[in-house]
This record gives structure tokens, sequence and C-alpha cells, in this order.
């Protein structure tokens, strides 16, 4: 069966390191922040400046300036830092940030994004999402394997603006976990109960499948 | 003598030589550490034809969003606009022209304005629609874009604390893109909390020094909140 958002977030908290410098954009995103493992230490990277993430406040600590880039209220935690929005993203563009977690609309198979505007639809813009895939360590990208309509999000080229090119390393779905290389999606696991075939089905771009794929752990 | 007494004691005094068709710099993101009463002032000047640089242009009835009420904004260079629908309808209708700007390259922007760079190479938005027309360069065999810093006429701050030197301390996240927006404005306008004794604050504590800040006024702020969040106390 395909996974809940709260289970895409728990496959991709395991993709967290020790000592990871993390910046999770909205939507499934920030839900990963809530199943980091208890063994290990993390810094949550919010652009609009700070480093060190905490908690949401009690009703009693709420506080107008102190927010998230979502525009949350939020917490600093223990070791956090905050600075202006050009420091915040010279860590960013740096390379300083170990791994980058966003959502998109379509990714394709050279692991370009297209994540912030729907020609004529929608025109929010870019926010800080363009100066993360061009300076993340690491981009892991989760979405649904297709729309609402059923069309594949994973293509051969993406069809909508582009966020970034040749970026994404890895890709968590509803349905599968895939690595970007070499000009190709490669099926890594699949969500318990989903046949390879509906992955293959709801995979428009060149999907490379080696050998039995084991079902998530999650 | 006035000396270094930035300090002045009205709105009207502090946007005093604000003009149509001037480029206007603001910092703040959404709705966190924004000049409300010097937004209020330009509202209430009627000032047109302005272009505003900031990362967002507020909500429909708060923040840079009232300016768009009259029409006073010709053009914003902005990151994200998602929270405003009256924007997106002057947007829609060729009211107001806009320029996305990727957060990070908008910060740049305003840095190297401020410090005299007049522009700088970036990865940010190499092979998407905002690099077109754009010069690349590669460095080390990855292509990069070339962008121009911004200045303005005026740049519109809010800080916790100054002292009458122009000396500008920021609280919490409210710091965002103030500190830059201050030193990319011809004049430097910044509303306070707090205005504190000559010396009070520590030299090593000053986040913004106030050579770039020419005017400083005490604000009162209402400090509205885009989404509280809060989980339960146990």
């Amino acid at each position: 069966m395909a996974l809940s958002r709260e289970q895409v977030a728990k496959r991709v908290a395991q993709e967290l390191q020790d000592g990871y410098y993390v910046n999770l954009g909205i939507g499934i995103p920030t839900l990963v922040a809530n199943y980091v493992s208890d063994d290990i230490e993390v810094m949550l990277q919010s652009e609009n400046g700070l480093l060190g993430m905490g908690q949401f406040p009690t009703e009693d600590k709420v506080d107008a300036d102190m927010i998230n880039a979502g525009k949350e209220t939020v917490t600093a935690s223990i070791g956090a830092a905050i600075f202006n929005s050009a420091e915040s993203f010279a860590m960013i563009r740096g390379g300083h940030v170990d791994l980058t977690v966003l959502g998109a609309f379509e990714v394709d198979q050279n692991g370009s994004i297209a994540s912030w505007m729907i020609p004529k639809k929608l025109i929010k813009g870019m926010g800080g999402a363009m100066d993360l895939v061009a300076g993340a360590q690491n981009i892991i990208v989760t979405m649904t394997h297709a729309n609402k309509h059923g069309e594949s999000k994973l293509l051969e080229s993406c069809t909508l603006p582009l966020t970034g090119v040749n970026c994404v390393k890895k890709i968590v779905t509803d349905l599968a976990v895939l690595e970007v290389k070499g000009g190709a999606f490669y099926l890594l696991e699949r969500a318990p109960g989903v046949p390879v075939d509906e992955i293959i089905e709801k995979t428009a771009g060149k999907l490379i499948i080696e050998g039995e794929i084991p079902e998530m752990t999650l | 003598m006035a000396g270094f007494d930035k300090v002045v004691s009205s709105y009207e005094e502090a946007m005093q030589g604000l003009k149509d068709g001037d480029t206007v710099i603001a910092g703040g993101f959404g709705l966190c550490g924004i000049p409300e009463g010097l937004i209020a002032e330009i509202k209430k000047q009627g000032t047109k034809d302005l272009t505003l640089v900031s990362n967002n242009c507020g909500v429909d009835d708060f923040g840079l969003g009232i300016l768009l009420q009259d029409k006073q904004i010709k053009k914003i260079i902005a990151s994200y606009v998602g929270e405003n629908a009256l924007f997106e309808q002057q947007l829609l209708s060729g009211e107001i022209d806009v320029e996305l700007t990727p957060q990070g390259t908008l910060a740049e922007k305003m840095r190297a304005g401020g410090a005299g760079i007049p522009g700088f190479y970036t990865a940010t938005g190499y092979g998407t629609p905002i690099a077109e027309d754009k010069e690349v360069k590669e460095f080390n065999g990855r292509p990069y874009i070339l962008e121009e810093s911004i200045t303005g006429e005026f740049a519109i701050i809010k800080a916790w604390k100054a002292d009458r030197y122009g000396n500008l301390v920021f609280r919490h996240t409210a710091m965002n893109f103030n500190p830059m927006a201050a030193t990319a404005g011809k004049i430097t306008v910044v509303e306070v909390e707090e205005i504190v004794e000559p010396g009070e604050l520590a030299p090593s504590e000053i986040h913004t020094p106030g050579i770039y800040v020419n005017r400083v006024i005490k604000g009162s702020f209402e400090k509205r909140i885009e989404r509280v969040t809060t989980r339960p106390s146990t």
C-alpha cells in the first residue's frame, strides 16, 4: 500500500546521520523532524536565520520574533545560533549544509527538479529552494510518485520551470525509494505491499531495476 | 549640533524625502521583523510608483501588503509572495511587475549593494527561468550566473534596540534581512522598540554599526504572527 505522509517522513528520517546539519522544506519534509532517531544528534537549519531549530513553543512561550522559514512560531534548541539572511545563505550556498529535504512537482532522470511554479496557475515564488538545491551537499526529494490524475512525477525531462539542474540524488515517494544517477532512476526499495510492476507503471523516466527489490523497513 | 544624534521624533520626519518612483529596500521575513510604523507612513504619504525590495510582500491587510491597497507599488523584487491574494490579483492584471529572486540571491544582492560590489556569480538559479539573459561563467568546471547588486533611495529597517548613534541590535529571528537592507539604502531609517542611552550597547554586541544608519525612530509594534504553532505544556 502507498505510504502515508508520516510514513514517507519516517523513511526519510533514516537518511539522517549523526552530526548532520539539515534543512527541511515545507510540507512532508517538516514532518521528518518528528522521526529523528534518539541515537543521533542533528541540527536543523531554518533559512530565515536559525541553526538549531527546536520544538514548537508551549503557549506561554510563543514569541513573534522567533519563527521558522514556514513562518511558524518555534524555539531554539540547545546549541542553536541565530544570524542574518546573508549568513544563512552563506551556509547553504557555501555547501556547509549536509542535507536538504524538499518537496517537488516533478523530478527527472538527470536529477533536475521543478518545485516552485506552475505557469498561469501558481506564482508564489521560489523562496530559498533554488539556493538550497544549488548549495546542499545532498538533496532528497519527497513527493507522491504520481499526481492526482495518476500521471508520473518521475520524468524523462521536467516539463515545468526548473528549480535546479542535475542536483537531486535521492527520491522518497509514497511507493518507493529511488536513487538518481547516470541519467536514470534506480529502484532501491518499495513500500510494503507495493509490487514492482506498479512502480514501473507510474515511473515515466528511465527506471533501472537490479535484482530483487526489498521492502522498506519503517 | 546634531552630531551623531540620529533620533527623530515623528514618522513624517523619518520618511522625509521619499519620492514617487523611488526604490525602497525593506527588512523582514514574512511579518517578522518589519518596520510597521514606517510602512504605515509610506501609505499615509501616498507615494506612488515605488519599487519595493523585500523577501515578502506582507499579507493583504498587514505589512507591505497595505501598500498594494492604493496601488503604490510599481514593481516588487521578492523571493516569495504566496501569502498575499491582492498581490496575485495585481500581478495577473498587469498592474504590478514582479521580479522573483531566490532568497539567498536577494540577501546577497542587498549585501553586495551595501558593500560597493556591483555584481557576483552564483550557482543558484543556473539552468532555470531566472537565468535567462544573464551572463554565465564557469569556475572550476561549474557554471555560475552573474547577478547584479541592489541599492535603494531608502532602506526601512526594524531593530530591537538602538542608541542615538544608530548602532543596532536585533532580536532573535526578527534579524533576518534587516542588517543587509540597512547597508543598501542611501537613506536608512530604523524603527526600534527601544532607544537606549549611549554606551549601553556593548561595542561587541552591536549587529549593525551606526555608520549605515541615518534616522532612528521609536515605534510601537503589533507584531502579528502568521502561524501560531504550539505544543501542549505537560
